[in-house]
């Protein structure tokens, strides 16, 4: 569904992604680890075109988004993200957050795209906060409004880049919690986290980064229990 | 008392139509401002090279030079070159265009203190561009500009008095009409700072309670 090839990106002089080619397939569950400045984050932003890649091809559904004249909003539409710091929008509710993307894009009638908002509330279990303001919630309530937020676009993918490493242990399981259900129901994921015990229950591929490239990559169970290269077992000493 | 409290209460009516005329001079003065401002603003913080070279030629201009020569320029300047503008709309159009300078620099700021996570969730939802800016980062901006525009206002109010030099008979005119009738320059004067003292001051409260109404957990 997703395929990288060969991806470059600098900022100035300082070489974040070294040629990076990676493949998710339908319904497939990615998870990226590595190091901090491994390219991970900046790895994800490419996929949905935050992040122009200097070389390379992005295909995504056989479409190559890289390509000039692709319009970056089309790609945006369909793949979902949900970032470290939440990024809610502060003057908006919870139920506008979440509606103002099908409304402005899709040209959802406001009655159908808050009827979805209220279903997806709902599914994270924050259907009492529609009306709140994201500074009346948590940070683990924020993050499910805004997973809420990226879903209600009907994503093709969503990305998930670092979700819960701002949140404390309880309000980082409700967030995962969230995101099981999402891969429970078969959505393309591809996430970027240091939750290894996350990783290990429900990725299909462990993709492990350093210094701008993919340098191993299997099922959990491979790369967990078996990794082969020094840096990956020096990693997974740490965090496991 | 050297101040004439007669002479001020038989005066007010003359001098109130005059602060009416303050007032919109002032308002028509401050929403050109602000439209200039905010275009300003987007030309400056714009890709396009040769767009925010001139937007910043313009601040430039507009603050480095005298209001009162900017008016002068328009009202009496502008006729050399076929564009003849009444009195009072020569005193909007140089109010416009210097508070717009001003608002420019002021907008630009307050787009540039939100913060890039927000341009980034909206760009990753599928918006575009312009409609980030206009249902993200425009409407988080001018919440925080507030303050910004209403002392912008308050200035505006005084220095629409300004346009007293090119003849509109304004409160600082007509003021001043009556203290050369009356030779009581100093009851007028007073009268007329404490008539400016009350616009600004309204203005400048309102706006205090517009910004504690608007401001949501910022």
């Amino acid at each position: 569904m997703i395929s990288l090839k060969n991806i470059y990106k600098s900022f100035g002089s300082n070489q974040v992604l070294k040629g990076v080619s990676a493949d998710v397939a339908i319904g497939e569950v990615v998870v990226l680890v590595g190091a901090s400045g491994s390219g991970k984050s900046t790895l994800l932003r490419c996929i949905n075109l935050l992040e122009e890649p200097d070389s390379g091809q992005i295909i995504i559904e056989g479409v190559v988004v890289t390509a000039k004249g692709v319009a970056k909003h089309e790609v945006r539409r369909e793949t979902g993200m949900v970032f470290q710091q939440f990024n809610l929008f502060p003057h908006l509710t919870v139920l506008q957050n979440i509606t103002l993307a099908p409304i402005r894009v899709r040209n959802t009638p406001k009655a159908e795209a808050e009827a979805l908002a209220l279903e997806l509330l709902h599914k994270v279990n924050l259907e009492e906060k529609s009306e709140a303001y994201p500074y009346q919630l948590s940070g683990g309530q924020q993050q499910r409004v805004a997973i809420a937020r990226a879903l209600a676009m009907k994503p093709k993918v969503m990305l998930f880049d670092e979700a819960t490493s701002a949140l404390d242990p309880a309000m980082t399981s409700e967030v995962l919690s969230v995101m099981r259900q999402l891969v429970a129901e078969g959505m393309t994921m591809v996430v970027v986290t240091h939750e290894m015990g996350f990783a290990r229950e429900v990725s299909d591929k462990i993709l492990f980064m350093h210094d701008g490239a993919i340098i191993e990559q299997g099922t959990p169970a491979e790369l967990l229990q078996n990794p082969q290269h020094e840096v990956t077992k020096a990693f997974l000493s740490k965090v496991l | 008392m050297a101040i004439d409290f007669k002479l001020i209460v038989d005066s007010l009516p003359f001098l109130l139509v005059g602060a009416r005329t303050a007032i919109v001079v002032t308002f028509w003065s401050v929403l050109l401002g602000i439209t200039l401002g905010l275009m300003v603003a987007l030309g400056r913080l714009s890709k396009i090279t040769p767009l925010a070279v001139v937007c910043q030629a313009y601040v430039e201009f507009m603050r480095g030079t005298p209001m009162v020569v900017q008016i002068f320029i328009v009202y009496f300047g502008l006729p050399r070159v076929g564009v003849y503008l009444p009195p009072l709309l020569s005193g909007v159009v140089a109010l416009g265009l210097n508070s717009g300078a001003y608002l420019g620099e002021i907008f630009r700021g307050g787009i540039q203190s939100i913060d890039n996570g927000q341009t980034k969730a909206a760009l990753s939802l599928g918006l575009k561009p312009m409609q980030v800016m206009r249902y993200i980062v425009l409407p988080q901006a001018f919440v925080r500009v507030l303050p910004a525009i209403g002392n912008e206002f308050v200035t505006m109010i005084k220095d629409s008095s300004l346009v007293s030099f090119i003849a509109v008979q304004e409160l600082t005119y007509r003021s001043t009409l009556v203290a050369a009738r009356t030779y009581d320059y100093f009851s007028m004067y007073m009268a007329t700072a404490m008539i400016y003292f009350v616009m600004t001051f309204t203005v400048s409260r309102t706006l205090m309670w517009l910004e504690g109404r608007l401001r949501v957990g910022d």
